[in-house]
């Protein structure tokens, strides 16, 4: 978006803006591959209540692109993933503060509901959706990379996360994913997205998972061995009858993503992000 | 084994009288106009409080539909920002308490515990469910609405809409029929024979 250069210059103005104008472009604008999968899931659903369901949810995308409203009204804690260049040079004031504003603006100026509260305790709610939460990554050359994804909280509460045991293999693991989105059932607003973690540690296996989220609905994973795992979780999945809204039928899951990483010789550690339709996930590139 | 979406619509008026509540199945859409109490977690608790204390809660009770959402803000200009019903579940500690002080009928997605299905049995209650996630369609229906209360929370104050022809389906009956539980059993057999 700027110029190009060893110790490049990025301007927090620049963020701010940007960030807000994700924020509200994710809440309105339901991502095409989500409204593709679910046209498609119109086509494969068996149950004619699923049908409606699916039916409605896609009026409701078109509805609130055309209104410029939020598809759900649930906008989310607010995630951001930002991989920082180690040649990049952020200018103008502190990147934390950017990103903080970003948001506020995003949601205060783009009528986005503000659901969160300044301590898990006294719940009193920050009225603007800050903080967000924010994970940061150095990565090489001089780019900022920021995604944003706006989640969902009826969907985030039905995650899941398990320190298995390298004993329980690939068949555990499986078993684990599956019986994760059967206990989400219609709680998490199915048809669901599945982010997988799987491996690093206790923290970074809820950190892959979230990641997994971004990648595009019907994307293979490039690794054949964790792309056969994604299939056969999804079709096991897709046999559990939940269905759209958990009112029965045959679109339990939109798709399964896993990411995976080295880990300890006692360690089969597993995260299950669930996600609903209202994937809005959004990726800047300064 | 019959399919479980019915095809016909039940057009009712809130607040709900016994003999409506009683009447309606599992699997039930019905069209719902009249009055809905918006209130969710935050004020679920505070209303919970009062019972507790002995005190009035700040709506008639009887007969009314408690609808469990939080909306977006509205644009200038339109009635009511997008909503549509938030997860039960989180209100399951609370319900059974507003049943007894005269609530019928409560709309939300997600199934709910075994107390509250019990309590929707011993007071005649039902509990409703909408389209998670539908939340600018399901904010039409909505022709008026006015913060009754808790305005410090937010999204989560509590409100009165009125509504013309809110769609829902029936969740769970007065009887102890469950939507969710009897069509994926349903489903999960017509998969497996497929």
């Amino acid at each position: 978006m700027t110029n190009s250069g060893r110790n490049r210059e990025i301007h927090v103005d620049e963020i701010v803006d940007n960030v807000a104008l994700a924020c509200q472009d994710a809440a309105y604008n339901m991502r095409d591959d989500v409204y593709s999968a679910i046209l498609s899931a119109v086509d494969t659903e068996i149950s004619p209540m699923g049908r409606h369901v699916l039916d409605q949810l896609l009026e409701n995308a078109r509805m609130a692109s055309e209104e410029q409203s939020p598809y759900c009204h649930d906008t989310g804690v607010t995630v951001l993933f930002v991989e920082i260049g180690q040649d990049a040079r952020i200018i103008g004031g502190s990147l934390a503060d950017a990103l903080n504003e970003g948001v506020r603006r995003g949601y205060t100026e783009g009528y986005l509901r503000a659901s969160i509260v300044r301590d898990p305790f006294d719940r009193v709610n920050t009225q603007d959706n800050t903080p967000p939460v924010i994970h940061y990554e150095l990565v090489p050359g001089d780019g900022l990379r920021i995604s944003i994804t706006l989640k969902g909280g009826g969907s985030e509460n039905m995650s899941r996360l398990e320190m298995l045991k390298p004993s329980d293999g690939p068949e555990g693991f499986i078993d684990f994913v599956v019986d994760a989105v059967s206990r989400a059932g219609p709680n998490a607003c199915p048809p669901l997205i599945v982010g997988v973690g799987v491996g690093g540690s206790f923290d970074y296996c809820g950190y892959l998972a979230k990641k997994a989220l971004f990648r595009e609905i019907g994307s293979d994973h490039p690794n054949p061995n964790i792309a056969a795992l994604e299939n056969t979780i999804h079709e096991r999945c897709n046999r559990l009858g939940v269905g759209p809204q958990g009112m029965g039928g045959l679109n339990t899951v939109l798709d399964v993503f896993i990411e995976t990483y080295p880990c300890h010789i006692t360690a089969l550690p597993v995260a299950v992000n669930i996600q609903c339709p209202a994937q809005r996930h959004r990726t800047l590139q300064f | 084994m019959r399919e479980h979406a019915s095809e016909k619509l039940i057009r009712l008026v809130a607040p709900l009288r016994d003999d409506d509540v009683l009447s309606l199945r599992a699997g039930d859409r019905v069209l719902i106009s009249g009055q809905l109490i918006g209130a969710r977690d935050a004020a679920h608790r505070r209303l919970v409080s009062l019972i507790e204390a002995g005190e009035s809660l700040p709506f008639d009770p009887q007969g009314q539909v408690i609808y469990y959402a939080g909306p977006a803000p509205a644009r200038p200009g339109s009635v009511m920002g997008p909503a549509a019903p938030t997860t039960a579940l989180r209100m399951d500690a609370y319900a059974p308490a507003l049943m007894a002080q005269g609530v019928k009928g409560m709309i939300g997605k997600g199934n709910r515990g075994p107390e509250v299905r019990a309590a929707l049995q011993e007071y005649g209650c039902v509990y409703f469910a909408g389209i998670g996630g539908a939340s600018v369609l399901l904010s039409k229906p909505v022709v008026s609405v006015e913060t009754i209360c808790y305005e410090d929370l937010g999204t989560e104050a509590i409100r009165r809409m009125t509504v013309e022809d809110f769609p829902v389906v029936v969740a769970n009956d007065a009887h102890g029929r469950d939507i969710y539980e009897s069509a994926r059993e349903y489903y999960a057999r017509v998969i497996a024979s497929m």
